[in-house]
């Protein structure tokens, strides 16, 4: 499976990388495919941002995984924050009337925890401030 | 006794035996570290067990593993419900063993995250595999809102398992039951102090009428 990383070979010590993913890279993935990319990109200290998040059982094995990733002096966890999106604008009336929307799609930013300095979310904006450590 | 009583009473019986011989229901105690989770099942296991289920302390993830208590019956309006207590450690998604260094020597905070990182990925297992009913329990005196609040209740609310929010330490100065309120209304919040044991009358009518 292709990493989501820069195609150059930019030196990462020049700064932080940002993975920007589609929903549509992400569509063809099994969950744990979805994991194994966002935890090798906070490991090489970048920051994944998902155009459309994970589930919540995806969102509960993340942080199994993660937990089970964390080692002293090498990796220490993750910081994430997510916007759902909103449902009067994005649930169809039958989905919501049926209870069987299950396209509840969300902006997620995920980052390494010892480089995310703060992730902040107020009602419109998510931030992140970024050490290279 | 007319046949009609007499037949109403065999089928209560009956009813009565199935539900006393179903197995309880595991029901899950979740929530960040450091609110109050182990405080809150021992003092249900106390006050229906007479044991207590595990250590309590201000240190973040004091617990470290799952603790199970079995079999706690529940006594409310002439009816009694078991469930079983699982005391699970503060979910958290990062674990830094420096935040336990002035606490204990680092031999032994690198082991205390080592296992609270365990605790939390098995916690995390069972609310998939192996609880019927979550006891979400906040600090009143802490913003309610964080990302793995949200997200927690999100995915208790995906397995479609009955939870009840329990905005715990009522008897902190800051406390403020009304965010959590606020933060959580499609549930029921009920306030509470474990440490003090207020409002337990209402904890356990709410426990009987959500898991019995």
């Amino acid at each position: 499976m292709p990493k989501a990383t820069n195609a150059d070979d930019s030196d990462p010590s020049d700064g932080v990388q940002i993975d920007l993913i589609s929903g549509e890279r992400m569509d063809g993935m099994a969950t744990m495919e979805k994991i194994r990319m966002i935890l090798d990109g906070v490991h090489d200290g970048n920051i994944v941002v998902l155009e459309e998040g994970l589930t919540p059982d995806e969102e509960s094995r993340l942080i199994e995984v993660t937990m089970a990733e964390i080692s002293p002096d090498e990796f220490n966890g993750i910081e994430i924050e997510t916007y759902p999106k909103s449902e009067t604008r994005d649930s169809s009336l039958l989905g919501r009337i049926m209870g069987t929307d299950q396209t509840e799609t969300k902006l997620t930013v995920i980052g390494p925890a010892n480089q995310i300095e703060t992730l902040h979310k107020d009602e419109t904006l998510i931030s992140a401030l970024v050490s290279r450590n | 006794m007319g046949l009609f009583t007499e037949l109403k009473d065999s089928i209560s019986r009956v009813t009565d035996r199935l539900f006393s011989e179903q197995e309880p229901k595991r029901i899950g105690i979740y929530g960040p570290p450091n609110a109050g989770k182990t405080t809150l099942a021992n003092r249900i296991a106390r006050d229906w067990t007479g044991d207590a289920i595990g250590a309590e302390s201000h240190v973040p993830h004091e617990t470290r593993r799952a603790r199970r208590k079995e079999n706690v019956e529940i006594e409310r309006d002439g009816k009694t419900v078991t469930i079983d207590i699982v005391d699970t450690p503060g979910v958290t998604t990062k674990v830094d063993y420096e935040e336990f260094t002035d606490e204990m020597d680092e031999e032994d905070a690198i082991r205390r995250s080592r296992e609270a990182t365990e605790g939390v990925a098995e916690a995390m297992h069972w609310l998939r595999e192996d609880v019927d009913g979550v006891i979400y329990v906040l600090d009143s005196a802490e913003d309610p809102i964080t990302q793995v609040n949200t997200m927690l209740i999100g995915i208790i609310e995906s397995r479609d398992l009955p939870v009840l929010i329990f905005a715990n330490k009522t008897d902190l100065e800051e406390s403020s039951v009304k965010r959590i309120e606020d933060a959580f209304p499609q549930h029921t919040t009920i306030p509470l102090s474990a440490k003090e044991g207020n409002n337990m009358e209402e904890v356990y009518g709410k426990i009987a009428e959500y898991f019995g």
